[in-house]
């Protein structure tokens, strides 16, 4: 990389990758001076801070499904996924099963990861073993998770039942750390993880690899089924994070929790810059993806000018001319 | 067609059995909304305890329950009730539109229909209607905000979805705020769930530096609601009016909480409701035809103990 001696060719591929890696920040940066234009509120510290706080869900979720999409699968199931993750754990924290309430805290988010993780492997193995589609696979479990939740509710909401854990544990959504949410440094750790295991181990590269040709990835050696089911794991364990910063907001996982979570993953995750036919990821992207998504939808309260029963095509609007913006940025060399 | 013949001689040695013993043998059929919301998971649950009641309370009768996720699965539904013969159906329908067909065949079978919250397109296909009153949940909430705010204030509203039950209860909210200086700063769809109700109110909080109350029409919406303003420890807010009937906002209201100081009812248990009259049309030959209304109560601390049900899952 280094010892390069520098042709034009090599230089212009160079700047033709950062151009693509920006192209979402720049979507972005547009979308706040639009926001700022149609509310001054727009950039008030608490609202930003507010919005940024609030993708943390889906942004998080969404490094996790730019591992599976970069392998060249699908996961339809995170949102039922972070539904019947939660559930499971805030019934294990009102079973009282651990005396003392931090290390009650430290089971049950342990619980959540191991949880997590065991629906990831199972959507996984399944996909591999099984052989079949992971839209498939994904949208059956998609519908167990989210009928499993229910169920655990009997139809109602599981609330955690305990004040005192439940004051515990409320920092963790909305207490900070000198000005910083705890869910932005939450979104950070998981996007620095995410981006070292992509960019700078033998397993990131064999993923890629998977992705772009999964013949010429098993002829080279590698073992592309663990590789697969290992980035289903990994999307299980990002659901189970998601859900330890979920929780604490309103202490209660409902039937409604984490609808439609799973297209906003895979809208996020193909507006920062990742193919959905596999192949390439990009971590950041995908952050500032979930970024740009709740940018519009906070845009949209702000403003006056929509009726509300316009939100969802001006919404969806943005989005497409954000892609556009992107894609523009792309071809110009 | 050999199974339709089949069907009707069973049906025929079920009747004479039927007569042939002293208790009457009869089915009722519920069918109604699988649990996807707070709510419909109250109906479901009302519906299997008055099942247990019913079944109880007459020796003889048979009340089979059966939830569907969506309208077309819920039609399928109506078809397998009817083949196994049934002498009633209450049901709560997905939507009007789809569902009135399907009902109508099911009454040309000459079985009893009772319909629930959702009216049908054609007015006389149901024998019996049992619902709550939607226009009067809206103007019972405006008039008690116009009350507590002396008729003069600022107003947020979180909408549920956009559907026809959603729009009755803002035009009634609008009648009874009607004649007053209160004004509605904004309306936006929380879509009868708490993350999104918690987002939207974070966002009029941000946007409107001055808000009196708050409307969500929902004890669902009103979760996430509340937690918003909690976090921004605005003290501007005086209360915010919900609506159905939710045990946690009914504890709430008994408990005297001055955020929310009264709910207004739209019960999950007005299926009970159906079930009974039903019920009591089919042994007891009561004349049960017709409209039921429910009225959109206010319950106040004084009455709340009326209606909290500590054990449903709503």
């Amino acid at each position: 990389m280094s010892d390069t001696t520098t042709t034009a060719g090599e230089k212009r591929s160079l700047r033709d990758i950062d151009l693509r890696a920006v192209a979402p920040f720049v979507a972005l940066a547009v979308l706040l001076v639009l926001g700022a234009l149609v509310n001054p509120n727009f950039l008030g510290m608490d609202n930003l801070l507010n919005v940024l706080t609030r993708s943390a869900f889906i942004a998080i979720i969404a490094v996790g499904a730019t591992f599976v999409i970069s392998a060249g699968g699908l996961d339809l199931s995170v949102g039922s996924m972070s539904a019947f993750v939660a559930g499971v754990m805030i019934l294990f924290m009102n079973s009282g099963a651990v005396a003392g309430i931090f290390p009650m805290l430290a089971a049950a988010m342990l619980l959540a990861v191991v949880v997590g993780g065991l629906c990831g492997l199972a959507n996984g193995t399944i996909t591999t073993v099984g052989r079949i589609e992971p839209f498939i696979v994904t949208l059956g479990t998609m519908g167990i998770f989210r009928a499993l939740v229910i169920w655990l509710a009997e139809g109602g909401s599981i609330a955690m039942k305990a004040p005192d854990l439940r004051a515990a544990y409320r920092p963790v959504y909305f207490g900070n750390v000198l000005g910083v949410p705890i869910p932005v440094l939450v979104i950070i750790a998981v996007g620095l993880i995410g981006a070292f295991i992509l960019y700078r181990t033998a397993f990131g590269r064999h993923v890629i690899a998977v992705g772009s040709n999964e013949d010429v990835a098993r002829y080279s050696g590698i073992p592309v089924n663990r590789v697969r089911t290992l980035t289903y794991v990994i999307q299980g364990v990002c659901v189970a994070i998601a859900v330890l910063v979920y929780v604490p907001r309103l202490g209660a996982a409902t039937p409604t929790t984490g609808l439609l979570w799973e297209l906003q993953a895979i809208t996020a995750v193909v507006i920062g810059g990742t193919a959905l036919r596999g192949g390439v990821g990009r971590i950041w992207g995908t952050i500032c993806g979930a970024l740009i998504l709740e940018v519009v939808g906070n845009i949209m309260v702000l403003s006056d000018l929509v009726s509300e029963y316009l939100i969802g095509a001006v919404q969806g609007a943005i989005i497409i001319i954000a892609m556009l913006v992107q894609r523009s940025l792309m071809r110009r060399r | 067609m050999r199974k339709l013949l089949l069907g009707s001689v069973a049906l025929g040695l079920m009747l004479a059995a039927g007569v042939a013993q002293a208790q009457e043998k009869k089915t009722i059929a519920v069918s109604i909304p699988a649990a996807d919301h707070g709510w419909t998971g109250g109906v479901v649950y009302h519906a299997e305890q008055e099942a247990k009641a019913l079944e109880a309370r007459y020796p003889g009768l048979k009340v089979i329950v059966k939830t569907s996720p969506d309208g077309a699965s819920q039609a399928n539904a109506l078809e397998d009730l009817t083949t196994q013969g049934i002498d009633a159906l209450v049901t709560l329908p997905h939507n009007s539109d789809e569902l009135t067909d399907p009902i109508r065949q099911v009454k040309s079978k000459g079985v009893f229909i009772t319909v629930v919250d959702r009216a049908l397109t054609d007015n006389t296909v149901a024998d019996l209607y049992v619902a709550g009153n939607n226009p009067a949940l809206g103007r019972v909430a405006g008039a008690y905000i116009k009350e507590k705010l002396n008729g003069k204030g600022n107003v947020v509203v979180i909408r549920g979805l956009p559907i026809v039950i959603d729009e009755e209860r803002n035009k009634g909210f609008d009648e009874g705020i009607a004649g007053s200086d209160i004004k509605v700063l904004d309306r936006q769809f929380g879509n009868w769930s708490r993350d999104d109700a918690f987002k939207i109110m974070q966002d009029y909080l941000s946007k409107y530096p001055q808000i009196d109350a708050v409307w969500t029409q929902d004890d669902d919406m009103a979760v996430g609601v509340l937690e918003a303003i909690n976090q921004a420890k605005r003290t501007d807010i005086q209360f915010v009016i919900a609506g159905a009937g939710m045990k946690d906002m009914i504890k709430k209201v008994m408990d005297g909480d001055k955020m929310i100081p009264v709910d207004i009812l739209y019960p999950p248990a007005m299926v009970a409701v159906a079930m009974d009259l039903t019920a009591a049309g089919l042994y007891d030959k009561l004349p049960v035809r017709g409209s039921y209304i429910l009225d959109a109560t206010l319950v106040t601390k004084e009455n709340a103990s009326q209606f909290y049900y500590p054990d449903s899952p709503f």
